[in-house]
């Protein structure tokens, strides 16, 4: 019963994964996530057109302007990732 | 097929060093679905300029070279399969700052036999008219022309008849016609002319210039964005206004909201006399248009033939030393007269007949439809009247009443028949009788209806059978009893055709006079006009009834009215004066009056007493106005000297007027300046007149954001205004600023103008200000602090440094501090005067991003959050008895605080996501006498209201309603409606109203189904969603 659950829980695990970008796993990197998190939150603002409005006030910049802006961002959000230290 | 724009970050992800984020290239990558495999291939992709951003679809087959345009910052590149690219610059405003680049945000591609053309419009507002040389498959010349500017669109369509839909991406929309195409053969950039230079691809200037192809005929109003709103009723009228601060930069405006619809003016004119009545007669049944127009005074009649103009005749036939109880068309071309003392039958070839009333009895009451007039003598007696064939009117019947009438009408003649069958009588008893007109049982009583309060008037409203309408369902022809009672109710209630039974009844509150009713015509159907202390319109608009008040004062008498020069108007007295007037766009809830602002705004405040609004805009990457004079003077100079060929070659192509009328900044849109720099101003302004009394333009890079009004313990200056500035503020990369202010300014001349009393420097941006206790809490930063007036500056007299963010918004009530944070929702603090502290005792658990604010009551508070979430917190009830009890106020618990949060916390009672970021809110009430309910307004210019539920009942009867809505009536896309509405926290206690009211689009079959079970009748439930949109509006 056990091993057959934790198996299922790995599969859909894998499943996810493959599914949807960013889903998390054990030796995830702070890097990483953050970066899911910023891009993540860019495709929502894009995504919602009242959003879009409402930083296109803020910023006094066109509606097409602010969603070129955080399509750009998406490439690099959190600049250059750090330098990987071998493990 | 497909194309899409392309990048892959995956590279980037892992390369620390930068130069893989540096390389990405973004590809051009064309798919092709195969429907036999059902089954998407990738066919083609190729590296793409990186500024690309839209793509729009070049005509292919026998059209066009196919293909697509590909819309890059500063250029379009035409690419295709197998083609080389064709690329030219888009053509840059003179005045641009060279750091900005040039984006295309909309797009729309007309199509005709012989040619295509493309229209793109970039983020400034220029439309550019983009051709492709082509020779078949072979693209040899991309030529981009400018248009003509218009506001900045999110989309563009052109219609095959000529016309340019605009869907303005802030403001109102608008609707252009094409004067001409843009067929000069001078175009601005070229592929041809591409020239590539060391630092890139050489830049085209272009000079904008006024309207040469477009000229625009019409546009539909949009609040977009709503900023601030305040509901008050400032002018005294029924129904409080709205105040909204709405749109952006050069096209802001306060908009004043009115309940109901607009009407337009047409003529008012003095009467020799108090009217007490008027009414319009045709000659003829087939005359399009109104012959006369007939007016009643207390002791004579007046008529007026209507014509090119109106003038007062005497050869009408009409006894004009007699007041008149109706003026109507008889028959087919006789007119009909009824005076207390007979009736008057004028034929159409000058024939007078007059029936006169037995005895010293007068007639009191008439009703009448073409064929059938019925009066009711004093004393209670009824007789009826028929035109018969030869177009005489005969006495058919009479019938004593028990009492005296107080009012009747017929029902109109149904079409194909001889007659009506239905007299409603409404009589002094609190009765409303239906009468039979039949031959066979004449004068009998049909039905009878009890109501709340004598009635007044009486109207029988028909409504015609339509198969499709407008809303696509069918409606069977239906006929409605209208009352108004003496207590100011509309009662309406449905007319079997056959019977005469009386069913349905709804009742609505209108005003504090009895309703006199009065049909019109609205769109060539009949229409109700209801005259009480504000008039109202009931009429059908896409398959509803609506019952919308009128924005005009209250009128004594109305009638339809036709004319050449108004094809569909009212003429109505009030006073001693006739007016005529056109309803305007039908369907619309509030007519607005716009007054144009300089800049975004931000908020207002009101000056209740003086009736004025006190308002803070401000704009980022703009310049002031001098600046902006000086530089279009310059500018306009400079193409006259004609150093730049294109420029003065477009001035001689355009009007010569230019120069003394520059152009409009609504249009053309404010020049942009360097992201760093800000324009803002504080403007006093009259709503009444319109009138800006005192306009102080602030200087030096400062920005204002927060305004209130401020009474000071030290009664000096009695009230001042305290606005919060920022100096030199930027967003990017991290927020900061040079310095910010809290201005304070004394009211001058009445509260017309400011003058200030001096500046206090303060270490953030002061985004938040409220009186407090004699003194003012400004929200700076994560700090809230208490000032204090003093003659150079204000004084610091207590701080708390403990919020998480930044603070937003402050209100205040009793010794209550309630602080919203732009990150954290609400914070409840207190004062404690004696130890002069302030801290904080509850706190939200839940993460808000806080964008609007209210406070409800003692306990609760109103916020919405950036992702379009409102809700309401409460402090749990022992809660708050334990703090208020409590000696310290709980300061001793609030010492202990729990995990970095404040010891109490608030409890969500509602919450509910309206998808669209709510900007401000306020509890009001939109009809006089209604309940209250919470008003709000969006970026995306909606307006919205939750009303909350009185009753359980109600609660059951909607939140199964709506479950069953949700299951029958699932949304377009497929979105599961639960889904949607707890988008980011579940919704909890609200109910869709919109959903609900989606209940009479659905087919009939389901609307009986989900009727059946609820345990009512479909009837029932319209009559449940008419009650409680009533209760709002």
């Amino acid at each position: 019963m056990q091993a057959s659950d934790r198996f299922n829980i790995n599969s859909q695990l894998e499943h996810l994964q493959a599914k949807y970008v960013g889903t998390g796993h054990a030796d995830m990197h702070r890097f990483e996530w953050a970066v899911n998190i910023q891009r993540d939150s860019y495709a929502s603002h894009v995504g919602h057109y009242p959003m879009l409005a409402y930083f296109a006030i803020a910023e006094n910049e066109s509606i097409g302007r602010e969603c070129y802006n955080f399509m750009q961002k998406m490439l690099l959000p959190c600049g250059p990732p750090p330098e990987r230290e071998d493990d | 097929m497909f194309a899409s724009i392309e990048l892959d970050y995956s590279e980037a992800d892992q390369d620390s060093t930068g130069q893989a984020a540096a390389e990405a290239q973004k590809h051009l990558t064309f798919y092709e679905l195969d429907l036999g495999l059902n089954h998407v291939s990738r066919k083609w992709s190729d590296q793409v300029d990186n500024g690309a951003n839209m793509l729009v679809t070049v005509p292919g087959g026998g059209d066009g070279p196919s293909g697509v345009l590909v819309c890059a910052e500063n250029f379009v590149i035409y690419k295709n399969q197998g083609h080389p690219d064709v690329r030219a610059v888009i053509p840059r405003r003179g005045d641009l700052p060279a750091e900005r680049g040039v984006l295309i945000v909309s797009a729309a591609m007309h199509k005709q036999k012989s040619m295509f053309f493309f229209l793109l419009q970039t983020e400034y507002g220029d439309v550019f008219k983009v051709t492709l040389d082509h020779d078949n498959d072979r693209v040899k010349e991309l030529k981009i022309k400018y248009f003509d500017t218009i506001p900045v669109t999110s989309a563009l369509c052109v219609l095959k008849s000529g016309f340019l839909f605009a869907a303005s991406e802030f403001g109102n929309h608008a609707l252009y016609q094409f004067q001409a195409i843009g067929d000069e053969p001078d175009v601005e950039s070229s592929s041809a002319t591409l020239m590539e230079t060391d630092e890139g691809f050489q830049p085209i200037y272009f000079q904008p210039r006024r309207f040469k192809n477009l000229v625009r005929i019409d546009q539909v109003e949009s609040l977009m964005p709503i900023m601030d709103m305040k509901v008050v009723n400032l002018f005294e009228e029924e129904a409080p206004q709205v105040f909204s601060l709405c749109g952006r930069g050069p096209r802001s405006s306060l908009r004043i909201l009115r309940p109901g619809l607009g009407i337009s003016e047409m003529a008012v004119s003095q009467l020799p006399g108090v009217p007490s009545a008027v009414w319009t007669v045709k000659k003829n049944i087939n005359d399009e248009f109104d012959a006369y127009i007939v007016v009643s005074f207390a002791n004579a009649t007046l008529v007026l033939s209507i014509g090119e103009t109106v003038e007062e005749v005497s050869d009408s036939g009409f006894l004009d030393t007699t007041p008149s109880l109706a003026v109507s068309l008889i028959g087919d071309d006789s007119l009909m007269q009824v005076h207390p003392s007979g009736i008057r039958h004028i034929r159409e070839d000058g024939r007078i007949n007059e029936w006169r009333t037995p005895g010293k009895r007068t007639i009191v009451k008439v009703g009448s439809n073409r064929l059938q007039v019925v009066i009711a003598l004093s004393g209670g007696e009824l007789i009826y009247f028929e035109v018969d064939m030869t177009g005489q009117l005969m006495e058919v019947e009479k019938h004593e009443m028990s009492g005296d009438v107080a009012c009747l009408d017929i029902a109109p003649v149904p079409e194909g028949r001889q007659r009506s069958r239905f007299l409603a009588v409404g009589s002094y008893d609190n009765c409303i009788r239906i009468l039979s007109l039949d031959p066979d049982d004449c004068m009998q009583v049909l039905s009878l209806q009890s109501v709340s309060s004598p009635p007044e008037s009486l109207l029988f409203l028909e409504v015609q059978a339509s198969i499709g309408g407008e809303d696509g369902a069918d409606h069977p022809a239906s006929l409605f009893l209208n009352a108004g009672l003496q207590n100011g109710v509309l009662f309406r209630t449905v007319v079997d055709m056959v019977t005469g039974q009386l069913s349905d009844a709804r009742s609505r509150f209108l005003g504090l006079r009895a309703p006199k009713l009065f049909s019109v015509v609205v769109r060539g159907r009949h229409a109700m006009l209801c005259l009480s202390s504000r008039p109202w319109l009931g009429y059908i608009h896409q398959g509803h009834f609506l019952l919308t008040p009128l924005s005009y004062e209250s009128l004594e008498y109305a009638a339809s009215f036709s004319s050449d020069q108004c094809a569909e108007g009212v003429v109505a007295v009030a006073g001693d004066a006739l007016r005529v007037f056109t309803i305007e766009r039908l369907g619309e809830t509030f007519n607005e009056t716009a007054i144009p602002l300089r800049y975004t705004p931000r908020k207002f405040v009101l000056q209740p007493k003086r009736k004025l609004l006190v308002i803070i805009e401000s704009d980022q990457g703009a310049f002031t106005a001098e600046e902006r004079e000086a530089y279009k003077k310059e500018c306009f100079d400079d193409a006259g000297m004609g150093e730049n060929g294109k420029v003065e070659q477009m001035e001689n192509g355009g009007d010569d007027e230019d120069k003394e009328d520059p152009l409009s900044d609504e249009q053309f849109g404010y020049p942009k300046a360097e992201s760093g720099k800000w324009v803002s101003c504080i403007r006093v302004l009259d709503p009444r007149t319109a009138n800006t009394t005192c306009l102080l333009e602030l200087q030096d890079n400062e920005a204002a954001f927060s305004i209130c009004m401020v009474n000071f313990h030290d009664k000096e200056y009695g009230t001042l205004l305290a606005v919060g500035t920022a100096k030199g503020l930027q967003f990017l990369p991290k927020r900061s600023l040079a310095a910010g202010y809290i201005h304070i300014y004394r009211f001058l001349e009445d509260g017309k103008s400011l003058e200030l009393l001096h500046k206090t420097q303060v270490d953030g941006v002061p985004l938040a200000l409220c009186q407090f206790q004699g003194r003012l809490l400004a929200g700076i930063g994560p700090m809230l602090r208490l000032y204090d007036l003093g003659k150079r500056r204000l004084l610091r007299k207590c701080e708390n440094k403990l919020f998480p963010n930044t603070i937003t918004s402050i209100h205040t009530y009793r010794d209550r501090i309630y602080v919203g944070d732009i990150q954290e929702s609400f914070h409840y603090c207190k004062y404690r005067r004696d130890e002069n502290q302030l801290y904080i005792f509850a706190d939200d658990s839940v993460p808000r991003w806080l964008t609007a604010s209210y406070h409800v009551d003692f306990d609760t508070m109103a916020g919405a959050d950036k992702f379009g979430n409102i809700y309401f917190v409460r402090l749990p009830q022992d809660v708050s008895d334990e703090i208020e009890e409590d000696p310290t106020g709980g300061k001793i618990k609030w010492e202990q605080g729990k995990l970095n949060g404040a010891p109490n916390k608030m409890e969500e009672i509602v919450q509910f996501h309206v998808g669209d970021v709510v900007t401000c809110m306020q509890k009001a009430s939109l009809i006089p006498g209604g309940g209250e309910c919470l008003l709000y307004g969006t970026v995306m210019g909606s307006l919205g209201a939750l009303l909350a539920f009185t009753s359980r009942d109600d609660v059951d009867f909607f939140s199964h309603l709506e479950m069953h809505m949700r299951q029958e009536h699932p949304p377009l896309c497929g979105r599961d409606h639960m889904a949607y509405r707890s988008a980011y926290f579940p919704v909890k206690d609200v109910i869709d109203g919109d959903l609900c009211e989606q209940f009479p689009t659905l087919p009939m079959d389901l609307q009986r189904k989900i009727a059946d079970e609820l345990d009512r009748t479909p009837g029932e439930i319209l009559k449940k969603l008419e009650e409680v949109r009533n209760k709002i509006i």
